[in-house]
């Protein structure tokens, strides 16, 4: 039996003797386990990209004659990629500054005894699945919404994104982005809630010390400390907002326009919403070319994502 | 006393007139980011309330033990509940073993390889697929080796654990790292092997950490629906068998009772909300009993 190489003592010989091979059995067969954990995950990764293509492939070199509504790839995929940003912009714009009043007032204003409270009742808005958001939103904020539409129809109409006419169901691209505001809300707001509780204290007291308000205190010291930070969180939310499915495909209702007015009946669809919706239903090429469209939001959101993550990794170096 | 230079915006202003807006300015600011955060939680208070509301009419002794197999506009939705627990327990028996031994290489085994660099960022990766992409590509998967018009709850948990995988691994990461390392060097001292330390010192600290954030990535994955939309499929009858037929579930059940309502829509309706409401409650017990586990059962380290 092998010694173990570093075994000088009386004890550590026969210790190593008695289980030596046995031991460097045990660790080298668990060692494999957790090595191939590893790499099972970066197979499965592989497969998803590998299989998605496959699939996607017969949709790309077909006619455009063979496939949904008869056009090209790209001008079946093109209206779809415009609704899902179109949905995705309107929800970031909206929850980020809501996200950092969020994060503020968890971190800077609340009492501290029911900051633990607040912080889970927020955390609960992400737990929420997706399907129940639709349906809410559908049946729910969509009626109640539907006097603000008319509202800002009759006052903003001018603007290209009020230009109506105001749908009388909710069902519009204005009520779909205001449910992924709901959804993406915690995510951006986790982000800047760490970042902002570590705000340097020193700066934080030092302002107050100067007589600052906290207000004051706040804008010169916390938020251009979160700033970065809040950007990639933005991204982050970005990025659930973009593959964001269920919620969509409910409250949305759909007919193949490209437009930026935001509250008619007529809206564009998304890429996740069109798959859900046409996916149950379709065979044959059909499928290859909703595969396809998968692909492209699939790319779309592994941007973002890792655009988001390369700027938390630059300020973590720094 | 004599008045600061007003060049700075700090101590510059002891004075009547700009010392009582800096305060409005204050006060205001305040009141806006208490407004936000009222305004933030008026969705979820609104939504728990409705689906309170209109899923409680819903509920009943039916809803729970019978399937709509063969009962005309009616009949419960007990094989959405079945085919919910089937398909979770799959993607639960799939996914932890992987991410937990998948944390542990991370944890105990990586150091500064190149492996290790590479998992770490393509988990990241993982953490942004959009459900649906995952729903597709298990469809892609068993697509090419059983034909495209396949339909299995195998499929549903092969979708389900792209997503789950991912978020076993970030939070079991998590809880072993703050593991000390004197306890593992303790039991180096001792002779024992560290496959063994791993096994009896390290995983029993982390319990508890472990265990709830398997339960918070179930939480997160039973609700989902798109990617059980396109791989298991609507069904009627009770099916508990995930590697054959099609496989129904709450969440697509909720679904496909608002689209396609039957006769009596306001049943439909009903049942959709009453699907809704067992899939929040499951949800905010996971959730619940997770704090709870991490309270009472996590090894006190010091």
């Amino acid at each position: 039996m092998e010694l173990h190489p570093d075994t000088t003592t009386n004890a550590g010989q026969l210790l190593a003797a008695a289980s030596g091979g046995e031991r460097r059995r045990g660790d080298r067969i668990f060692s494999n386990l957790a090595v191939a954990a590893g790499v099972t995950i970066l197979l499965l990764l592989a497969g998803v990209a590998v299989f998605l293509l496959i699939e996607a492939l017969p949709a790309v070199t077909a006619d455009a004659a063979q496939l949904p509504e008869g056009k090209t790839l790209v001008d079946y995929i093109a209206p779809l990629a415009f609704g899902t940003v179109l949905a995705a912009s309107i929800a970031v714009l909206l929850a980020v500054p809501l996200a950092i009043a969020v994060a503020l007032f968890i971190s800077h204003i609340a009492p501290r005894r029911i900051v633990l409270a607040l912080g889970f009742m927020v955390d609960l808005l992400a737990a929420i699945p997706s399907i129940v958001y639709g349906l809410w939103g559908i049946f729910v904020l969509g009626p109640a919404a539907v006097p603000v539409l008319e509202w800002l129809e009759a006052k903003l109409g001018f603007l290209p994104f009020f230009a109506g006419p105001a749908s009388s169901t909710g069902r519009t691209m204005l009520v779909a982005g205001l449910v992924l505001t709901v959804m993406i809300l915690p995510i951006v707001s986790a982000v800047a809630r760490e970042v902002f509780s570590q705000a340097p204290r020193k700066l934080q007291e030092g302002a107050l010390a100067l007589g600052a308000t906290r207000w004051e205190m706040i804008r010169m010291t916390v938020l251009p400390f979160g700033k970065s930070s809040i950007i990639s969180g933005a991204m982050l939310g970005l990025g659930r907002a973009l593959g964001e499915t269920m919620a969509v495909t409910i409250i949305l209702s759909v007919s193949g326009v490209v437009t930026f007015n935001l509250i008619s009946q007529s809206n564009p669809s998304t890429i996740a919403a069109n798959i859900a919706l046409d996916f149950p239903e379709s065979s044959g090429l059909a499928v290859n070319t909703l595969i396809a469209s998968g692909l492209v939001l699939f790319a779309i959101t592994l941007v973002t994502n890792l655009a988001a993550r390369a700027i938390i990794a630059r300020q973590n170096i720094q | 006393m004599q008045a600061p230079p007003e060049t700075n915006t700090l101590l510059a202003t002891p004075l009547g007139g700009r010392l009582w807006r800096r305060k409005t300015v204050n006060w205001v600011m305040t009141g806006l980011i208490v407004a936000a955060f009222a305004i933030a939680l008026i969705p979820l208070f609104s939504l728990l309330f409705e689906v309170a509301k209109r899923g409680i009419p819903g509920l009943s002794w039916e809803f729970f033990t019978s399937s709509p197999r063969g009962v005309i506009g009616g009949g419960g939705a007990a094989h959405a509940i079945v085919g919910t627990l089937v398909i979770t327990a799959v993607t639960a028996a799939i996914s932890v073993p992987i991410g937990i031994m998948a944390a542990i290489y991370l944890t105990e085994y990586g150091g500064k390889s190149r492996l290790r660099r590479v998992l770490t960022f393509f988990v990241d990766v993982m953490t942004g697929i959009p459900s649906i992409v995952a729903g597709l590509f298990a469809f892609a998967l068993f697509a090419i080796f059983l034909g495209p018009g396949i339909r299995l709850g195998v499929m549903g948990s092969v979708a389900l654990s792209v997503l789950m995988i991912p978020i076993v691994i970030r939070s079991s990461e998590e809880v072993l790292k703050i593991v000390p390392n004197h306890l593992r060097e303790a039991s180096y001292a001792l002779g024992t092997p560290k496959w063994r330390t791993i096994v009896k010192v390290v995983l029993p600290t982390a319990f508890a950490g472990l265990v709830t954030g398997v339960m918070i990535a179930v939480a997160r994955i039973v609700g989902e629906t798109a990617p059980l939309l396109v791989t298991t499929g609507v069904v009627d009858s009770i099916n508990s068998n995930p590697f054959e037929g099609r496989m129904q579930n709450l969440a697509v059940y909720a679904y496909s009772e608002y689209r396609t309502p039957g006769v009596m829509k306001q049943a439909s309706y009903d049942r959709a909300w009453a699907a809704a409401l067992t899939l929040i409650a499951i949800v905010m017990i996971l959730n619940l009993a997770a704090r709870f586990v991490y309270r009472h059962y996590r090894t006190e380290i010091r």
